[in-house]
Order: structure tokens, then sequence, then C-alpha cells
């Protein structure tokens, strides 16, 4: 867009030269006079009772300064108000292998390693789960005594118009059942915290999280003080991707300590114990049945989704309606029914990964149209294309569809794929597939109940012309720093580098909710556009009176403030500064940000909406060795809808990096546990957890489709998740384009792919995946009319919905 | 004086052997360690190393690793660690040139070496050619890789100038990235490789 | 962060020292070169030595040097970097610098040693785990337990051996050089091996590595494939070496000699007579070459100790093995 200065130009990030200097200050990397050093006790067994826990003889230890169990602090916490089921140290049970016990605090970390090893801790094992399957068949013992019943921690039901009338109209029905691995995020920094408490009773954190608020409200909950007495700061994550939006134990259990001890507390994870944080993608089996006509629009679709939740409730009810959420925003659904529910199970717990919830259950619904073009004969593309969602719609679950570039991307990546030339065409073990997907730019409710803003920004302006951003937002790598202080700059018509931006710190900066659901560009962003035009509003009026001119005439470009009809009959930014305090006072400015009310008026029509959606369409093309089954990508064409890019190198870095995480989790990344020994994981390093190096990254090529959304700033949407979701879907499709075989269960290891090849040669069921759905019992949906059958967004008739 | 050859002519043999008067056990952690984890235990020698054209003396344990003493010990935190198994490439820093792991370093190895950090890869105030392009260029994006990438990067360059897109590929195959899918960051080291061609040309014609 | 356990580290001034020292305090200490494979099995606590003497500094153990009769000899101090790069090598031992080049990763080539990687540690996804990991599952028999989980009724550990070097240098039929305070000998580095994941090497524990000794590269021919999940980092999960001797007639003269190595299958690196037979005899072919593929498949038997399911590891053998030979053809 040729009229902006700042926006949707490739400029350098704010932070950059700070993070090629290596000056850039993450968590561990903070050092304080006199801190101590925190290691945690964990549990090595999956499921059982915590009888005595005697620390006595670690203390002893010479070097060991404090040490705490679970009885210190009683209180539950969790991200969710509705699952708050986790204890700082374990109080009564462990429930997964890596539960904290017991913390030790000593004057170096190889001391507190060492005094761990001489805490005694009674543990009673008790019958453990470690599968889907299990829990629903294992009611008893619960690992949990709440949820839905049993081992069942929630049950969603939802209808939304008769399916069973849809599939009677449909000319094809289709059934397809899927099942996707568990992942995790692997950020390469491990997680770390640092507190320290002052006499006066205040507490300050710094920590790698993604959601310094709600970290805040954790801590003020479990160690029973004022939070207006605790300040946390969130240090720049070395790569969140989902993994640090929960408060963590060792958060808790450092804050505490430092209280304890007087004295500074750090604790740096291991790589094991990130694993053990875990927080990472559901493993979900899903069943879904869609009726079609013969041009492929879906007459009524039933999504099924059973997630593996792991030991506790983490996000996980709002993964359980994602996963049955947003398959109504790309394609036309005329009537819809989603049955989720969610497992515990003796593992460590699942939560939200790049995509949180709906890249599992948008791979089973690629996967499963792509079958069904193959059935009508028609193109995938094409039938996609010809039945999306329009613009400016409600779908059939109250979601209301704004801006949707979806067929533009999907034109894009056609064309510069060869798509036409290639699909069906490409010789033996070379094979092309597409997919595309949506996702939020933001969650339209927050996590908790409340009608303040989702983000706040107070911009101060002093008069030698600096400019400072405060924002609670905080940066995880995606650039949201930058977007803060772009966006200001194109406000004030200053340089970005000018700007100092604060960020992420409870005492300084105004809420922002934190880094997860693509929400922050949006969200902080426009609260940054409100601030910022509000400042220009008052140095305009300040400097239209210096000059005489109208102040609706005034324009702000290139540092300066002047007349529009006469450029030369202006002043500096900073004399503009100067008028403006003169005239109004200290020049102090904040914005805030509510997205707008959804329609939805259903229990769970919290989860899905969005101020905004974003599109992406890939097209995938590898090759697969018909003699090994070993599947490596080629190269990824990727169009994605953006509204309107606030840098597009920045989101062309966001898009390939969904991409590459997208292709990790398609073809080898998985969380492995070994359940006959004891349930562990199977593989918690970086060498054995299999991550894409330089050698398995394939070429991206990226196209950006620009529709500007009335609701983003400047009409930006997100791009921090969306592209990952279509890259895992086109690449089954493509593995299939292929060698003619299905793997409906990710990752698409070699393993499988040539399990099913062999079946091929031999007539039998090219197609790896799930064969049986254990059904758990489900209660009565709640039953919702879409917009289209007369419904107003509330259930017809109240039923009594479980969880 | 003792003869040559035996044990106990080893400069530091008498200060460090007589720790070892309980049998090792099978069972963890032993006894000996938590002697050997006493804070001011003797065992600590001097090493002299230059660190970023810095020279250097500090004096270390036998165990500690590069990494736990440039981060702690110097307090040059700018090298970051990811899993201190040599599984992920971030601690990567140059010693005598070449990109090696700190985490898998001792320190005491390092007496007389040359090291470079990310602090010392500009030029005062002057940002490396890599440095810039990957800020310009987004190859950066959390942060916490790209010093064990510049590093090694830089190494590449200083051995080959005119790197193909695969060479980069292989230099960097030891470095893990989550964020940028590592296209950015070839496409940075592509762009350096070319200024810094450019600026030895301009150089060698002057 | 994971740090190694206190010990005391020693820096011989000479081979006969270093040799010594590790005489002088037996299994408490080890030698390390690089460390790449020592100081994180350290970190796990699977290797407890209380004394690290350093021997990658000695003399005896650097350079590559041709001898008189045309072989050559190795130090085993020199970095798989410089393995893979020198140019000597690549010319006369392909298979040995490829090999070499196909270690770990940039940064731990660097470091890592030619010595170290023929003495690699036997690898096991139960042994391969920390500390706090194993307890979990009461320990394994190589380390801390008694059972071994890859097959509980096991008499013997299972873990595999993981070096890329060693399949190649039994396959060239290169001799291991010893050095003990007894004197020094060489072995065939076929003899080298032991099928047990605890004594994978058959030396003497206080004997040191100093280098290997390649016979002249007589016009034979050599080659290695590695296999795994990703193209660095990991380590091979299966492993062909495979060297052939035509006689005279150019690339149509039948094999008159030829081993095949089978690499990460077994606790020992294994010679695959049988599969040397197939080729023997016959100008290699793509029947021979099949044949040899199929003894080759008969022949392993992998375990559920690695990355990938077994089943697949079997199957990649004969592809794998075809690979290795096909680069042998012309």
């Amino acid at each position: 867009m040729s009229e902006y200065r700042v926006i949707g130009k490739p400029l350098r990030k704010v932070d950059a030269t700070d993070k090629v200097l290596g000056k850039t200050l993450f968590a561990d990397d903070l050092i304080k006079p006199r801190m101590l050093f925190c290691k945690l006790l964990r549990s090595h067994i999956p499921h059982g009772t915590v009888g005595k826990v005697d620390i006595g003889p670690a203390l002893a230890m010479p070097g060991v300064i404090a040490g705490l169990i679970g009885e210190d602090l009683p209180t539950t916490f969790g991200i969710l108000p509705i699952s708050q089921d986790e204890h700082a140290l374990a109080l009564d049970k462990v429930r997964f292998v890596g539960d904290p016990i017991a913390a030790i605090v000593a004057e170096d970390e190889e001391t507190a390693e060492a005094a761990i090893h001489l805490i005694q801790a009674e543990l009673e094992p008790l019958d453990s789960i470690s599968s889907i399957d299990q829990a629903i068949r294992t009611p008893e013992p619960r690992i949990h005594d709440y949820g839905a019943y049993g081992n069942i921690h929630k049950l969603v039901n939802l209808e939304f118009g008769d399916v069973e009338e849809g599939f009677a109209e449909a000319d094809h029905v289709r059934e397809d059942m899927v099942f996707f691995e568990g992942n995790t995020h692997l950020p390469i920094e491990q997680h770390a915290s640092l507190a320290d408490w002052s006499p006066d009773g205040k507490l300050t954190l710094w920590s790698s999280t993604q959601t310094p608020h709600y970290v805040h409200k954790a801590l003020a909950r479990v160690l029973g003080m004022p939070a207006a007495r605790i300040r946390v700061i969130a240090c720049p994550n070395g790569g969140g991707f989902g993994g640090k939006s929960d408060p963590f134990n060792h958060e808790i259990v450092v804050a505490e300590l430092a209280r304890r001890t007087g004295r500074p507390v750090k604790i740096t994870l291991t790589r094991e114990e990130v694993f053990y944080c875990h927080r990472g993608r559901h493993p979900i089996l899903m069943r879904v049945k869609s009726g079609v006509k013969k041009d492929g629009s879906i007459t009524g679709m039933h999504f099924q989704s059973l997630l593996d939740g792991g030991g506790y409730g983490s996000y996980g009810v709002a993964s359980t309606f994602y996963s049955g959420a947003l398959q109504t925003v790309t394609y036309n659904i005329k009537r819809y029914k989603f049955d989720g529910a969610r497992m515990f199970t003796n593992k460590p717990p699942c939560g939200p990964k790049r995509g949180h919830g709906t890249p599992q259950p948008r791979h089973a619904l690629e996967v499963h149209l792509d079958k069904i073009a193959e059935d009508l004969h028609l193109d995938p593309a094409e039938m996609r294309l010809n039945n999306l969602v329009p613009p400016d719609s409600v779908t059939a679950n109250y979601l209301k569809v704004g801006t949707m570039g979806l067929g533009k991307c999907i034109e894009k990546v056609i064309e510069g794929s060869g798509w036409k030339e290639k699909h069906r065409k490409m010789p033996h073990g070379r094979g092309i597939g597409i997919a595309c997907s949506s996702y939020l730019s933001g969650a339209g409710l927050p996590i908790y109940w409340n009608s303040m803003p989702h983000s706040g920004v107070m911009l101060k302006l002093d008069r030698g012309g600096g400019v400072a951003v405060f924002c609670g937002s905080i940066d995880i790598g995606q650039g949201s720093d930058s977007v803060l202080a772009y966006v200001v700059a194109e406000v004030l018509g200053i340089d970005p580098f000018d700007i100092r931006v604060v960020t992420a710190d409870t005492d300084l900066t105004p809420v922002d909710l934190g880094s997860y659901s693509s929400r922050v560009t949006l969200m902080s962003g426009n609260a940054a556009l409100q601030a910022a035009e509000k400042a220009r509003e008052l140095l305009a009026q300040a400097a239209a009176e210096k000059l005489e001119v109208p102040s609706g005439e005034i324009v702000f470009a290139d540092g300066r403030v002047f007349w529009a009809s006469d450029p030369e009959k202006g002043m500096s930014f900073a004399k503009a500064v100067v008028a403006a305090e003169s005239k109004f006072g200290t020049i102090g400015t904040v914005g805030s940000y509510t997205p707008p009310r959804s329609p939805g008026q259903y229990k769970g029509a919290g989860v899905g909406p969005s101020p905004a959606y974003s599109y992406s369409a890939a097209i995938a093309e590898v090759d697969v060795d018909p003699e090994t089954g070993i599947v490596s990508a080629r190269k990824i064409w990727i169009g994605h809808d953006i509204g309107q890019s606030i840098n597009p190198m920045l989101v062309i870095g966001q898009v390939e990096g969904g991409v590459y995480m997208g292709l990790g989790e398609a073809l080898m990344e998985e969380m492995a546990y070994r359940d006959r020994v004891n349930i562990v994981h199977k593989t918690p390093s970086m060498l054995d957890y299999k991550s894409p190096t330089t050698h398995e990254m394939c070429e991206v090529e990226t196209y950006l489709v620009e529709d500007p959304d009335p609701n983003g700033p400047f009409g930006a949407k997100e791009v921090g998740q969306g592209p990952l979701l279509p890259t895992i879907p086109a690449i089954a499709n493509a593995v299939y384009d292929a060698v003619g075989v299905r793997i409906d269960e990710v990752p698409i290891t070699p393993e499988k792919v040539l399990r099913a090849i062999r079946a091929k040669e031999k007539g039998k069921d090219p197609r790896i995946g799930p064969t049986k759905f254990p059904e758990p019992e489900w209660s009565e949906p709640l039953v919702v009319p879409p917009p289209w059958e007369g419904g107003d967004g509330k259930p017809v008739e109240k039923k009594e919905v479980a969880g | 004086m003792c003869p040559r050859n035996s044990l106990a002519a080893l400069p530091w043999f008498h200060e460090a052997l007589p720790r070892l008067d309980s049998p090792p056990t099978t069972a963890y952690p032993r006894p000996i360690m938590y002697k050997h984890r006493v804070i001011d235990e003797p065992g600590r020698r001097l090493l002299r190393m230059t660190v970023n054209d810095s020279a250097i003396e500090i004096a270390v344990r036998p165990h500690k690793t590069l990494l736990e003493v440039l981060r702690e010990d110097l307090f040059l935190t700018g090298t970051k660690h990811g899993c201190e198994l040599g599984e992920c490439g971030t601690c990567a820093i140059l010693v005598d040139g070449e990109p090696v792991l700190s985490c898998l370093v001792l320190a005491i190895a390092c007496e007389g070496k040359e090291i470079r950090t990310i602090e010392g890869m500009a030029d005062g105030p002057e940002l490396h050619p890599l440095q810039t392009t990957f800020a310009d260029l987004g190859a950066a994006q959390c942060g916490y890789c790209t010093p064990g990438f510049l590093l090694t990067a830089q190494a590449l360059l200083d051995e080959n100038p005119d790197p193909t897109r695969q060479e980069i590929k292989n230099a960097l195959a030891g470095n893990l990235c989550r964020c940028t899918g590592y296209l950015k960051i070839y496409e940075a080291v592509e762009l350096a490789a070319k200024r810094m061609r450019n600026g030895s040309d301009s150089e060698a014609k002057r | 962060m994971l740090r190694l356990p206190n010990f005391h580290y020693h820096v011989p001034e000479s081979l006969a020292e270093a040799v010594r020292i590790k005489k002088d305090l037996g299994p408490l200490a080890m030698f390390v070169a690089g460390g790449t494979d020592l100081y994180p099995k350290m970190k796990r606590r699977q290797q407890e030595p209380h004394h690290v003497v350093q021997i990658g500094h000695l003399e005896e153990l650097q350079g590559v040097r041709r001898l008189d009769d045309g072989s050559c000899r190795i130090g085993a101090g020199i970095t798989l970097t410089t393995l893979a790069g020198d140019t000597t090598l690549k010319r006369d031992y392909p298979a040995l610098a490829e090999a070499a080049h196909l270690v770990a990763s940039p940064q731990l080539r660097n470091v890592g040693t030619l010595g170290g990687n023929l003495c690699l540690d036997t690898r096991c996804n139960y042994y391969d785990q920390t500390y706090e990991w194993r307890k979990g599952i009461s320990f394994c028999l190589k380390k801390d337990g008694d059972t071994c989980w890859v097959a509980r009724s096991s008499p013997k550990c299972l873990a595999v051996t993981s070096t890329d070097t060693a399949p190649v240098a039994i396959a060239l039929a290169a001799e291991i050089e010893l050095v003990s305070t007894r004197g020094d000998r060489t072995v065939p580095a076929g003899d080298f091996y032991s099928n047990d994941g605890i004594r994978y090497l058959t030396k003497d524990p206080d004997e040191l590595v100093t280098g290997i000794r390649l016979p002249p590269p007589n016009g034979w021919r050599s080659s290695y494939v590695k296999l795994r999940r990703r193209g660095t980092f990991d380590f091979p999960v299966l492993g062909i070496a495979a060297w052939i001797r035509r006689g005279d007639g150019g690339t149509d003269a039948p094999v008159e000699e030829a081993r095949i190595v089978l690499g990460a299958v077994f606790s020992e690196p294994v010679l695959a007579p049988e599969a040397a037979d197939a080729l023997i005899g016959r100008p290699l072919s793509t029947e021979t070459i099949s044949d040899a593929a199929d003894a080759m498949y008969k022949l392993a038997k992998p375990m559920d100790n690695t990355d990938f399911l077994l089943s697949w590891r079997k199957e990649m053998v004969k592809p794998y093995t075809k690979k290795a030979l096909e680069k042998l053809i012309g």
C-alpha cells in the first residue's frame, strides 16, 4: 500500500540488532547478586499417591538453603478458571512421570541437583492410563476427581442443523478416521525463571512466559498475595509456539523460595524437563463423515474428536472446543455436528501448540476432502474453490466471517505450482497435494470472563520528541514489539527506530492477555493505533494553532508535522510535542481493544469467534521412495490471506516458520511414550525428538494475499499460526498422489508409507490409519439451528450438557 | 622429587588424588561427588585464554564446560544453550576460528586458545556483515539460536567466501532453529557473502 | 543446565604417561580426545569416570601418513572434519572419508576424532537417557540395572554399535594400533569389536587406540551408506560398508574379493561373508548385487534399540546394501 510510510515495508525489527549482538537478555541470562539456584524433584512414576516427602537430608547438605514440598503451596492453579487442577508441587497425587514433587534451592545449581537426590519421597503407585482407548475403558482410578465422568475430562456435543437430513440429501456420503499423534513445541530456549523478593512485601518474577498476565494471576492466587505487590516481567522468549502459555510450577516455586529466603532464586529447566512441561499438540483420534453433492458442496458434516489430554487440564477444555470449531469457516457446511471428548491420561499435559486444537481436525478434514474429490472425480483444488464460505457471512456454528481471501490463495498456489500439469500426472514416486485452512486473529473471548479490554497501550510523548509505547504484550520472536513501533510510527509520521518499546511488565505496562491465539498484531496493534491517533489529535491541534491552519489538514510524516497544502509550513515532530505539552500539559494517551461480540449464544460459542480469520492454501510437492517409504518434501507453495502486511518480511518469516513446523509434524515429530515398564517419554532429547534440520527443510514459495480487514490495524490479520495448518494435509495428499497410499496417521513416517505400499502391491487396502473408534458416553447434544434455518445463535431446547 | 612418567609427577596430582578415598559404588549420587561439590574445594586451575581478543585469566574447576565459564564466570551470556548435550548447536562458538559446541568443551582444555563469542563478532560499533544481514532480512526471529548460527556462518565465510546454497545448508546442519525454517538464514548468509566479496574486491582495487 | 560431575583431569605429556595413568587408575579413569561421546554420557551419568585423561593432543595420535609399502597410517586423534576433508584419503579411501563426513554434525566433527568414533560407546534408547529417566525404568543392564529392556530375557546387553567409521575400517581390513604399558600391538579391525553391548571392544581396558593402518589402495573400491531419520546429527540406524577387488579387465571383470559390513544392527559391526560370496567370481551386476542384498537381509536382526521400527530397519538392509554396492559399479 503505497500511501503508508512504515506499514507494508520490510523493515528491520526494532529488537533485531540486540539479537544479532547477543545482547537480548533471555530469562536464563539474568544474573543477580546473591542469586540462588533451584532444582525440582520430579516423579518417576506415572500415577500415584504422595505420602511423606522428607527433604531433611537434602537440607542438611552444605550449600543447600531451603526446600519446598506440596504442603507449602496447597492452593491449586491452572490456566483456565474451570481447570484449576495443578499444584506447584504434588500435594496428594502425581499424575505423570515428570510431575514436580519437591524443590531445593542452593548456592549453586550443582549443589541443588545433588541435593534433590537425597529427598525421600514416598509414592504409592496407582494404575495408570496411557491412551485414549484405555481412558474410556478405565473409569477408575480417576486421575482427577472432576470432569465429565471417569477419566473423561470434558465432553462437548453440539448440533447445528440435522446432519442426518444432510446425509440423506447428499449424492455421496463418506466417512474417514484419522489419528494425529501428539508433538511438542521444542523451543530452543529452555524455560527459565528468576524471582526476587523485597522485605517490603514485593515480589518480582522474570520468566520466559508468553502470558505474563496469567502468570501474575496464578502467583497472586497460589502465594495468597495481593496482585498489586507482584510484578511479572516476561523476558523475550527464545521460541514459544504455545509452550510457554501456561503458568508453570517452576514459576510459582521460585517465587515462593525467593519469599522464604529473601534472596533471588533462579531456575532453568533442562531439555528433558521442557518435554515434561509440554502443553503441546493433543493426540487426537478423529472421525469425520460428510454428505456431498456431485459438485462437492457439503450438505452435512459430523465431526468427532477424541483428545488425549495428559495429566492436567491446561487449556484442554478450549482445545476440545477448538477441535470442532473452525471446520466451518473455509467451506460452506450446511449442517454441522460436533462431538468432542478429552481424556485424562498419565502423560505430560497437552495444551496449545501453534494452531491450538485446530491443525489435527484441519488435517483430517483436508485429507477427507481430498478423498471425496477423488470419489467424485473432481479436481480437489477446483472443488475447494467452488465451495468457499462467502465473505461477510455467518457459519452454521455462528462464527462471523469478515474478509475471506482463500479463493485468491488457492488461485495463487495453483498457478505458482503448475498444479494442473502435475496433479495425478507425475511419475510414480512424485506427488503433489493441496490443502487449505483458516485461523483466528485472536480469540473473541478472554480466558476468564470479564468485560475489560484484551489489550491496552499507553503512549508517552516527551518534549524532546521521544515516544515510548507501553504494552503488556510479549515478543516471542514473532516481532510484536516491532509491530507496536511500526503502528505508532506510521500514525505519528516518525521513524520506528525513534520509538522506545516497553513491553510485558505488569508494573509498567497495561494488560495485554498474552502472545497466544495469534492475537497480538490485531489486538495490541489496534490498541496502539487508538493511542497513537489520540496523541496525533493532540499534536495536530497544537500544531495547527501555531501554524494557523485547520487542524484537520495537518500531516504527520518524515519526523515533521506540517500543513497538507504547504509542506513548508510546519515544524519538527519534537516541536509539535512541545506545542502540545504547552497547550495540554504532559502528553500521554491510552488505547485499548476489545473484540466485537460474536453472534453465537450457546454454551461453547466462546471458542472459535475471532475479529478476523486468516486463510491459507498450500500445495506440497514431494518425492516418495517406493523402495523405502521415505518422503522428502521438494517444495511448498503457500498463499496466505494476511489482510494487510504490517511488515511483509516478518509475515513471510512467519509463513516459512509455520511451514517448517508443519513439515516436521507431518513427517517426523511425535511425542512417543513407552508404556510397558512405565509411561515414560521415549525420546525426551533434541537428538531423539526429531525436528527438521537444514537438510529436511524444503524450498517455500510464499504468496501474500492482501485485502485489508476492517477489524485489523491497517487491515492486518494473523500469520503466526495459520500457515502451519495446510502444510500437513497438503503433504499427506501429495504422498497419495505420489504412490497411491493413504496414511491417515500423522506423522507420516517411512515405516507407515512402506507398509501401505507393500499392501497396495499385494492388492490389499493401501491405507494405514485407525480402524476403531472407541465411543465415550456422549451427552445429549446442544441443538442450535444454523442461521439459514431461522436460528438466532441460541440453543432451541435447554438440554443438560456435561462438563 | 618424583621420577618422570610416574603419576605423582603430574602437576596437580597431589591436590587432586587424595580425595579418592572411598571406592566407587554404583549407587547414585556417590559420596565422593558430594565432596567434590563443596564450593571451596581445591582443584581450580588457572586458565589463560583469549576471549574476543582480550586475554583472560581465570581459575576454573576441571569439569566446567566452556559454556558454563563463558556464561557464568565471564558473564558472556550471548552464548546460549538448548540441550547441553551437543544435540542442537545453540552454544556454538569459535575456538581458533573453528565452530565447536561450547557445551562439550572443557574450559581447561582451552588453555592458550582464541575464543570468539557473539559478543566479539562486531568490530566495535560496526556489525559484522552477517549480523547486518541477519537483522535486515529477518533471519533472527526469537534470536535464541542466532549467536550459534552467526558464528558458524562466519567460520564458513572465512573459509569459503562464495558458498552455494547447498554448502550453506551443510555448514549450518549442526544448528537447529525452530522459528525460521532456515530459509531467511540462508538468504542472510548469501547476502553477507556477496557484500563481503564486493567489499574485499573494492578494497583490493584500491 | 545439564552439567558434568566433578572429576580429575589429566593432561599427560607423552603417550607413555597417558597409558601409565590409565594403568594406575584402572576403571576409574577414561581416555578422552574430543569428548563428544564421553561428556554427554558423563552429564547423564552413563559414564562416571573419576579421572579423565586427555589424549587428543598426543603427537603419536596425529596425522595422516603414507608408509613405504603404500599403506596409510591415520592417527586416532585426527578430527572427523580433517578425516572427511583430507584429499589423499578422499581419493584413496573415499568410503572412510564419507563415513567420517556423515558422523553427527559439523561442529561435532570439528572436535570428535577417528579414535573416538571407532571406540564410540554402543547406544540404546533405554541407555542414552538422563539418570532421572533411567531411574524411571529401574535402569538397564548396561548401566546400574539388571534387565535389558530391549529383550528382557537377554542375558547380555543389546545396545547397538553406532559408529560410522568402524564398518568401513572392517571392510577395508584396517589394523587398529593399540598401546599400553605392556607395549604396542595391532589387531585387525574385524577382531576389535565384540557382540556385547557392554564389552563391545575386545581390547584390554587399559589399551589406547593410537591410530589405524589401511592397506595400500591397489585398485579396489569401497563405499559407505548410512540410514538415519535426518541428514545430520543422527546416529546410523543402519550402516553398510562395502569393499571389492576385481580381477584385471576393467569394470566387467569378476569380483575376486569382497567384504561387506553391516553396521548399527548388532552390538558390533558384522562382516557378512555370505554377502561377499554372492559377489565373488561374477562381475558386479544388478543380479549379484541383489543376491548380496538378500544375504545381508538374512543376516540382519535389528532390535528395538534405535530410532524407527525394527521391522523397517530390517527391510532397509536390502535397498541400502544395493545402494552401497551400486556405488562400486563402473
